[in-house]
């Protein structure tokens, strides 16, 4: 299933940072996302787009998780080429990664 | 226990108007706070004051107070917002002239200065933050330095019978920090209160964003009376506790998706959030709807806040020259690709120097490049050029050489369009607390 099934998500932006949070609908998904959705692999996921580290930060409480992404903006809001100057899309583009379904381990 | 109710009035400079006024009305609010001040507005702001010095406020605060100052003034509801940008003391000499044109009386304007900290920087060579360089390499295209001040100032204006408080750069949240700790009385030193009060303005600074607005996606979150969203109300009581709502008929919603999403918004570590007034935790928020549209937070703490306090500088960076124009139907793709190689040939062979470069393809991949949009085909794509360059002479070029496309490219070019700008860029750096100075100054009507 891919995460947008599961979660929801939206893109912040300060500076040449992009912060995405991966927010479980139901908090009983959110031992899925912090087992499949790991820094790494959103990381690679953006690639094309994030030239820095990738951190991610968990919020149990509210069954969320939050990436942290540098150099990520083009140089940020304030001088970006980019269409998208805040990078407020990065967040619908998230929702297409794939995870195993969770019949099996939950 | 006692309860203020706060309304978030606008979430940034260009923010619908009518929310505001709706909260006015129906909202049964105490304060109406107006959050308008991007990164980058205050510098954009600047320029206009070196230029006429009795401007610098925000472009739509005649608008906004025109719309909300006699309803708010008759209710006494207080209005605090940081429109002053770079001239608060223009922008309250506006508010008081609105308020004459109203014919309202006893209004008591309160504007804060000192946030402007241009002539105190140059007494060090400070590190930028995002780079590391020195500031002094930028020094001969400084445009602004404003310091992210507390609630502090607010509180005080407040404590001096403002019915409105107009700002430049404070931090977002201290437009709502500082109502709280003036009604409750709370001390600037109790950093758990101060963390959850942050977590308070933090959720309520964006406005439309936790009603249901940065956040329709049909079928999977769905948003009713989105057209005309309605804008926050928090209810705080005496203990922090906040329940965020809106007006019952307004548009939108209020649920635990809105709220964490805007919970999460722009933050990086949520362990240590750094404001002026607090180093506020987000970790331990818990949420709570008990109600349609009601929704229970509690849980902010803090740490004491540092020595250090954020100030953002302006520059003028470069120049960015672009230009787009369209190409539909049977091999739509192909002929966009063509154009922006055209450009590309055309700026070499004319020699225009461009230091960083864009071509995309809307439709294609300009959000986020060849890789996440797995070679779709659309019917329409279009084509964009975007330079940086040292002047705006060749900036202008740009664009240019992306309009000729209509006779000189190929076929079925349609609705060309071409900008050139100036790019006034921010940077941040430290400075510590002992250099800031704050000042309250009154008008009264």
């Amino acid at each position: 299933m891919k995460l947008h099934d599961i979660a929801h998500s939206r893109t912040g932006d300060k500076g040449n940072t992009s912060n995405i949070s991966l927010i479980a609908y139901d908090p009983a998904h959110y031992p899925l996302l912090r087992k499949y959705v790991t820094a790494e692999r959103v990381k690679e996921f953006f690639s094309d787009i994030v030239q820095g580290d990738v951190v991610r930060y968990e919020l149990p409480n509210i069954g969320a998780l939050n990436f942290v992404m540098f150099q990520a903006l083009g140089g940020g809001v304030t001088r970006t080429l980019a269409l998208d100057i805040h990078g407020k899309s990065l967040s619908s583009a998230l929702m297409d990664i794939e995870i195993p379904d969770n019949s099996n381990i939950l | 226990m006692r309860k203020i109710r706060l309304g978030g009035g606008a979430g940034y400079s260009g923010d619908r108007i009518e929310p505001a006024v709706e909260l006015a009305e129906k909202g049964d609010i105490q304060y109406l706070c107006f959050e308008c001040l991007a990164e980058r507005t205050i510098a954009i702001a600047q320029q206009a004051k070196m230029k006429n010095p009795s401007v610098g406020y925000d472009a739509l605060l005649t608008a906004r107070m025109e719309a909300v100052l006699a309803l708010c003034w008759q209710k006494g509801i207080k209005i605090i917002t940081n429109m002053g940008a770079a001239n608060p003391i223009a922008g309250s000499q506006k508010i008081k002239e609105v308020a004459q044109k109203l014919g309202v009386k006893g209004l008591k304007i309160a504007a804060i200065t000192g946030d402007d900290v241009l002539e105190v920087i140059h007494m060090q060579d400070y590190t930028i933050e995002e780079t590391g360089e020195k500031l002094s390499t930028i020094k001969d295209k400084l445009v602004s330095a404003n310091v992210y001040l507390g609630a502090e100032p607010i509180i005080e204006a407040l404590q001096g019978g403002a019915d409105i408080v107009i700002t430049g750069r404070v931090a977002d949240p201290a437009l709502f920090i500082a109502p709280l700790v003036y009604e409750f009385g709370w001390s600037l030193e109790n950093w758990n209160l101060m963390g959850q009060a942050t977590v308070i303005g933090h959720l309520m600074e964006c406005a439309g964003q936790i009603t249901g607005g940065y956040l329709a996606d049909p079928g999977y979150k769905d948003v009713p009376g989105i057209g005309h969203l309605g804008f926050p109300i928090a209810e705080v009581s005496e203990d922090g506790t906040v329940v965020i709502t809106k007006v019952a008929d307004a548009g939108g919603i209020v649920n635990l998706i809105t709220c964490k999403e805007q919970l999460l918004y722009e933050i990086h570590n949520p362990a240590t959030y750094f404001t002026p007034d607090v180093v506020a935790d987000f970790t331990g928020v818990q949420m709570t709807e008990i109600a349609k549209d009601q929704v229970k937070v509690v849980g902010g703490t803090g740490s004491p806040k540092t020595e250090l306090l954020k100030t953002s500088i302006g520059y003028v960076d470069s120049y960015i020259g672009e230009g787009q124009i369209s190409y539909a139907g049977p091999g739509a793709v192909k002929r966009g690709q063509l154009a922006l190689n055209i450009v590309k040939e055309r700026l070499e062979l004319t020699g225009v120097k461009v230091q960083e470069f864009r071509f995309d393809l809307v439709g294609v991949n300009a959000l986020h490049g060849a890789k996440l949009s797995n070679g779709y085909e659309p019917y329409e794509v279009r084509a964009r050029v975007a330079g940086r360059t040292k002047d705006m002479k060749e900036a202008v070029r740009i664009g240019n050489e992306v309009e000729t496309l209509y006779t000189n490219g190929p076929a079925g070019g349609a609705g060309a369009w071409k900008v050139a700008r100036e790019v006034v860029a921010m940077v941040s750096i430290l400075i510590p607390r002992s250099l800031v100075n704050y000042f309250v100054h009154y008008e009264v009507v």
